[in-house]
């Protein structure tokens, strides 16, 4: 019907199913951030390390290419090893913390602003849905800086080394893709708390960096004070690193976790201990994001 | 006609404490008005119908299904005016009604359209890619309107519509109301406590008081049987002989306010006998309205305590 009519009609179209009604909301998140263009220019430069790892990757199985520049025993110079798939997950962990303390903030906040979310919420739709179409976004921008890459480069590495390689390091690979969504689930889940809580979206983005290095700094000044390692159990780098080293190299340590993500050796934690604390910090935000995902607030 | 909605022994609970007092009955009118004063429960039981808030006992049903059990199905069928603020600042309003009618299950080619129509049909066709943000409070109160409609409805819930409009934007609102309602293709709750946007809108009427039914009332009846009552002022030497005249005729008589007479007409008396037996007494007939202040009356008897005190 043409606009000028202006009269109301009726609708008795066809219904979209329930479950592809989650997906409007991360598509109308993604064509949001698409017209940011710090953002896309910030997730390309996200793959420059991965681009650098691959191009180290090859080099390690290409030999000639460094012969030419005359550097002898080119392929003892890169190990692809623990550690080379470490620092991958970690430096691209860190990238997914910038990411989420630019692209989080802005994601509950509006709705709740001006009171947007009773709408949602009147829809054919849960808040379970709500929060899950919230954290899609968040979880596949994550997912496709930290573990698509770094299997990826766990598959190149198979696949020039040949010989069963990649069979005999598949803890390599589990540890990038389990250790990657220990990373995202606890940042996704804090970065929509903090969401939910802080309208004010250049606050809530610092407030994420605030809370990851201020309990690294918080942990490390327990520690000095108490001269134990109990501190530790408030960084939450630490514990996720603790987390990552054993899904990496299991009993047998030989690292000291990634860079960012530092496990010093000797100044272990029972790894439940680390685990129970994600899980303790994952409920939390959970239950602060439930509290504020309401069709209206009870003033009780 | 089918009940839109039902209420047995609602009874709804914030910390304990009873908002909605076993509320009961069943709801058939085509616009049907929510009337109480502030914190009587009105905005209670919508919230509650949307699903935002559990019943602690009893059910509420819409078109006979339970809000709790069938919360999914309910929501599909039902647009939802909140009273406040509602918009998401940065989205342009044609984006945001869109986006509100595909969370609603339309198809993204045919909630792009519907958002245009909406938005031309609330008469915000011109301002549809401004960010919400920059509308006016009116503005906003269209737009609510419009993602209320955009995916076509069975039952539009309208919580407080003409909060904070200015006369001819409250006029616009109300004439829209109207509109929709008189196409019949959706039924109406409309909730105010201004009891003129109530008698503009809606032919039922539920009045709340402290959480408890006061009144549920036809008006359309209300308005029929106001047909008879009559305001009259009349001037001239022969008025006591006019009135007595009157009352041989069969009207009840009784004096009103600057010297005017109310009458109750029986159902034989016509209008025109009341112009003629003026005209035979040669009295002027200054004023002589339908008395038009029923809801009102209904309104203020049901907010009566027993003490008859408001």
């Amino acid at each position: 019907m043409a606009v000028y009519k202006k009269t109301y009609r009726p609708y008795d179209g066809p219904l979209t199913p329930a479950w592809r009604r989650v997906a409007v909301i991360p598509r109308y998140a993604f064509d949001d951030l698409r017209r940011s263009r710090f953002l896309s220019l910030f997730f390309l430069a996200s793959f420059i390390y991965p681009v650098i790892c691959t191009l180290l990757i090859y080099v390690q199985h290409n030999a000639s290419a460094l012969e030419l520049l005359n550097i002898r025993n080119a392929s003892q110079l890169i190990s692809i090893n623990a550690t080379f798939f470490l620092s991958l997950l970690g430096w691209q962990s860190v990238m997914a913390l910038f990411l989420a303390a630019f692209v989080g903030p802005g994601q509950i906040s509006p709705d709740l602003v001006n009171n947007g979310l009773s709408l949602y919420l009147a829809r054919p739709f849960t808040r379970l849905e709500y929060a899950a179409g919230k954290a899609s976004v968040l979880v596949v921008l994550m997912s496709l800086m930290t573990w698509v890459p770094g299997l990826l480069l766990f598959g190149l590495q198979g696949y020039l080394e040949g010989s069963g390689w990649a069979g005999a390091n598949i803890r390599f690979a589990a540890g990038l893709f389990f250790g990657a969504w220990v990373w995202i689930l606890l940042l996704s889940a804090l970065a929509l708390a903090v969401s939910a809580w802080v309208k004010w979206k250049p606050v809530a983005g610092a407030l994420l960096f605030v809370i990851f290095f201020v309990s690294a700094a918080f942990g490390t000044a327990m520690n000095a004070v108490q001269r134990s390692n109990w501190g530790y159990l408030a960084d939450i780098s630490y514990l996720v690193g603790s987390v990552w080293v054993r899904l990496f190299e299991g009993g047998a340590r030989t690292t000291s976790g990634a860079v960012f993500f530092r496990v010093p050796i000797g100044a272990e934690l029972p790894l439940w201990q680390c685990c129970a604390v994600l899980i303790l910090l994952f409920a939390l935000c959970l239950y602060l994001l439930a509290r504020r995902i309401r069709g209206v607030e009870v003033a009780r | 006609m089918d009940p839109v909605i039902e209420l047995d022994a609602l009874e709804v609970r914030f910390g304990g404490r009873p908002i909605l007092k076993k509320l009961s009955a069943a709801l058939i009118g085509r616009s049907i008005g929510l009337l109480g004063p502030n914190g009587a429960g009105k905005s209670t039981l919508l919230n509650t119908l949307l699903g935002f808030h559990r019943p602690y006992s009893g059910t509420a049903r819409i078109f006979g299904m339970d809000v709790r059990t069938h919360a999914r199905r309910v929501r599909e069928l039902v647009g939802y005016m909140p009273e406040n603020d509602a918009f998401i600042a940065a989205m342009s309003g044609v984006r945001f009604v869109r986006l509100m009618a595909e969370l609603a299950g339309l198809p993204p080619e045919q909630a792009l359209e519907r958002a245009h129509e909406a938005l031309f049909y609330v008469g915000l066709g011109e301002v549809r890619y401004r960010p919400m943000g920059t509308y006016s409070l009116g503005m906003k109160q269209a737009a609510k309107m419009a993602q209320a409609i955009a995916h076509g409805p069975k039952l539009l819930l309208l919580d407080e519509p003409t909060n904070g409009l200015d006369p001819p934007a409250r006029a616009r609102m109300i004439q829209l109301i109207r509109e929709i309602r008189d196409r019949g293709d959706l039924r109406l709750i409309v909730s105010s406590h201004l009891l003129r946007d109530v008698e503009e809108c809606c032919d039922e009427a539920l009045i709340l008081k402290d959480g408890e039914i006061a009144a549920y009332c036809n008006l359309e009846e209300e308005r029929r049987s106001n047909l008879r009552f009559l305001e009259i002022e009349a001037r001239g030497e022969k008025r006591e002989a006019f009135l007595a005249a009157l009352r041989e005729l069969g009207c009840e008589t009784a004096p009103g306010a600057q010297g005017r007479t109310k009458l109750v007409l029986p159902s034989q008396m016509e209008i025109r006998n009341v112009y003629e037996s003026a005209a035979e007494h040669e009295v002027e007939l200054r004023r002589l309205n339908h008395k038009r202040d029923s809801l009102e009356d209904i309104f203020l008897k049901a907010m009566e305590t027993a003490d008859g005190r408001l």
